[in-house]
């Protein structure tokens, strides 16, 4: 009896120190779900989900705080992506966080622009160059969509223009074949 | 033809219906300049050049319009004399029917050429001869357009085994290299030479394909008066692709280069025959790539090749050969792997080797597509030996990730799995669409990662920014400190010494000096006034007095 108990707590004692060294040893910094999660998101750093970024939110995701559809920009695939990343089920994009969009750059009308640097702060991945009393612009490669400038813009010179489609960005579409019905393919 | 010669042989391939002959009657004859040109910008692959002209400007033939982005890019030239009407937006020959940055000429008919200079590549650095090569425009003109002067180097080692020129044509209709090999075998060949010399090659090996007698005979009759023995002409079996160049480099090599790596890692570099052909030109004639042989075939009463200039529409092209009535489309490349024009009125670029002319007649639409039996007659027929059921599985439900795992990549999109198929499912119209969604999503993923590193910078860039604001607070009000501190120390003082008291009696005598010389002077231009004048300035004071009370309650109300 007592030697089945000594063996017992002998093996506890000698797994509780392995699994304590490996903590130690084997510590993971950061949580890396968080990491995983934002890169799902697109990174536009718009805070229509509500919090101040992408990283954020993905914390929050992370800690169950928020739902998985509070990301316009990110759309349907990134709320079927973070499902199945997540195990949850996937939920329609939340209308009170914002709509899908194309995906837009800001343009400036450097006419109007009476070079406030407003816009400059508020962009999230300086995205805008210019200076005080100086015409701003937009850098497009650098451009995320999030329309953060759109707000503090004294004169609103400032508009989302969608980015159209090229040769270079076209996409073969679904292969879709025609069914014509045999009466009128006879014909 | 060396009979030693031992070949190999690539699994997989079809034997469609060739519908050569129609097209090779004819000599190669010069299409006329048409009344406007249409030039595409971009038409190689890598960034679309910088246009160098504008609306008016006056051009000659073989000037450079476009230049190259960069080092993966390619130059554009006038391809004759004439003037530029506009530099616009214009409809691409591309399937997707959109428009791109051209360069509109409207030809004078004198056809003047700019100044030809050969270019001796033997005393120019390999640099030197490759940035030639970019700025001559010269592209591979097999189809994929892939600039030149980046294959024209000889890898790691130095040099390289085997060049093999690809003379295999195997698409159905097109004979543009068949009809340039036999007419022009002398001047290809010295191309080749000059390619083996930039490339340090052991042996060059021109691949044909054994329906090309002719061509064959040709190349063979021009390399006999030639010294330069390395340059051999094989014949190959004839089995489509055996024009993909990893197909070829493995029939004449026994070379398989493997997924992810490059062919010169192999010692083995593959051009087009019609690429032979337009390095000749630009280094030994000094001359850019301005035209190129294009066949017109399909639904046509006179299938002919013609040498045509960039930028003549389709449609100039497509009547010399006296289209038939029931003519419904226009697709650029062969039937196989060709893509259909979003109109007739498209010009002919550096990527366009056949015009095929087509009716409802002779690509009838195919059937509906019924489901994948899973009977493996795609994977039989596959030359890359890929598995294309698998791919078309994942494609189609839009698993994309594992579709790459089955090397959806390494597809030349040759068509023989489409070509087999017996369910008729439009196998590479999947794999298109695939490869299109993958790489939009590469370019979304490399966006996202910008975004995420310059937001994660900005966030640093705050946070700097604040502690040394605070720590800059922090040492003037140190430095506010001190001086008070410094103040009081100088009140705690004792008096003055007598010398001290001295010297501030000289500066207080110095200041008041000062300042009576300066009462004593008086602003010049109200001295010295007559009488009217001074009453002209009491009046106007009056006058000002009097707007200000008016202006005043509206100042207010304004507030």
């Amino acid at each position: 009896m007592l030697e089945a108990l000594l063996v017992m707590a002998l093996g506890a004692v000698v797994l509780g120190a392995a699994l304590g060294y490996a903590a130690v040893r084997f510590r993971v910094e950061g949580d890396p779900l968080v990491e995983k999660i934002d890169a799902i998101l697109p990174q536009t750093q718009c805070g229509q989900c509500g919090f101040p970024g992408c990283k954020p939110y993905a914390q929050a995701i992370a800690k169950g705080e928020a739902e998985i559809n509070q990301c316009p920009p990110g759309g349907e695939e990134g709320i079927h992506k973070l499902a199945d990343l997540l195990g949850r089920e996937v939920k329609p994009l939340s209308a009170e966080h914002g709509i899908e969009k194309p995906k837009s750059i800001a343009l400036i009308d450097e006419q109007t622009c009476i070079g406030c640097t407003l816009c400059i702060q508020a962009c999230p991945v300086d995205a805008i160059v210019g200076a005080a009393k100086q015409m701003h612009t937009v850098i497009a490669k650098q451009c995320t969509g999030c329309e953060l400038c759109l707000p503090p813009c004294p004169v609103d010179c400032i508009s989302m223009e969608p980015i159209p489609e090229s040769v270079e960005s076209w996409k073969w579409r679904y292969p879709v074949v025609r069914i014509v019905p045999a009466d009128k393919a006879a014909a | 033809m060396n009979a030693l010669q031992r070949l190999f042989r690539f699994n997989g391939g079809v034997k469609p219906d060739y519908h050569k002959e129609p097209s090779t009657h004819l000599p190669i004859a010069v299409a006329p300049t048409p009344t406007l040109l249409v030039i595409p910008l971009h038409q190689s692959i890598g960034g679309p050049p910088r246009p160098l002209v504008k609306a008016g400007d006056g051009v000659l033939k073989g000037q450079r319009i476009g230049d190259a982005d960069g080092n993966v890019s390619s130059a554009v030239h006038a391809s004759t004399s004439g003037t530029v009407v506009a530099v616009e937006m214009r409809l691409m020959p591309h399937t997707s029917g959109l428009s791109a940055m051209c360069v509109v000429i409207e030809p004078d008919g004198r056809d003047e050429w700019v100044e030809r200079n050969p270019f001796d590549f033997r005393a120019a650095t390999p640099t030197a001869t490759r940035d030639y090569l970019r700025d001559a425009g010269v592209v591979g003109l097999g189809g994929a357009v892939f600039p030149s002067h980046l294959k024209l180097n000889a890898g790691k080692q130095g040099k390289l085994d085997t060049l093999v020129l690809n003379g295999a044509e195997c698409e159905p209709f097109i004979t543009c290299d068949d009809v340039l090999m036999r007419e022009r075998a002398d001047r290809l060949l010295k191309g080749a030479a000059i390619m083996r010399e930039m490339l340090a090659a052991s042996r060059v090996l021109i691949g044909i394909e054994d329906n090309k007698p002719e061509a064959i005979a040709a190349l063979e009759a021009a390399s006999a008066g030639n010294i330069d023995t390395t340059i051999q002409v094989v014949a190959v079996p004839t089995r489509y692709p055996a024009g993909g160049a990893k197909q070829l480099i493995r029939v004449l090599t026994g070379i398989e280069v493997p997924h992810g790596e490059r062919s010169t890692d192999y010692g083995v570099q593959c051009f087009n025959v019609g690429t032979a052909f337009a390095i000749y030109e630009a280094i030994a004639l000094g001359q850019p790539l301005i035209s190129r042989i294009v066949t017109v075939a399909g639904n046509v009463g006179q299938a002919r090749n013609y040498e045509v200039l960039f930028g003549t529409s389709m449609r100039d092209l497509v009547a010399l050969c006296a289209p038939l009535p029931d003519t419904d489309r226009v697709i650029m490349g062969g039937p196989m792997m060709g893509f259909r024009m979003p109109s007739d009125d498209v010009p002919v670029v550096k990527a366009t080797n056949c015009v095929l002319v087509g009716s409802q007649k002779l690509f009838p639409q195919p059937p509906p597509e019924m489901p994948c039996i899973r009977c493996g007659e795609c994977a039989k027929a596959c030359p890359a030996d890929l598995q294309p059921f698998e791919m078309y599985w994942f494609s189609r439900a839009r698993i994309f990730g594992k579709a790459q795992e089955y090397h959806l990549f390494d597809c030349i999109e040759c068509g023989c799995c489409a070509y087999v198929c017996p369910s008729r499912i439009p196998l590479v119209d999947y794999y298109r669409f695939a490869k299109s969604e993958i790489w939009a999503r590469e370019v979304e993923k490399d966006a996202a990662d910008l975004a995420r590193d310059r937001y994660e910078f900005r966030l640093l860039r705050e946070e700097r920014e604040k502690q040394e604001k605070a720590a800059k607070l922090a040492a003037k009000t140190a430095a506010g400190r001190e001086k008070a501190a410094a103040a009081l120390a100088e009140a705690e003082k004792p008096a003055r010494t007598p010398d001290e008291e001295a010297k501030h009696a000289l500066i207080a005598a110095a200041l008041e000096r000062a300042k009576a010389q300066k009462e004593q002077v008086h602003p010049e231009n109200t001295g010295n006034l007559t009488a009217e004048q001074r009453a002209e300035i009491v009046a106007i004071e009056a006058r000002r007095a009097e707007i200000r009370e008016q202006a005043k309650p509206h100042l207010r109300q304004d507030d």
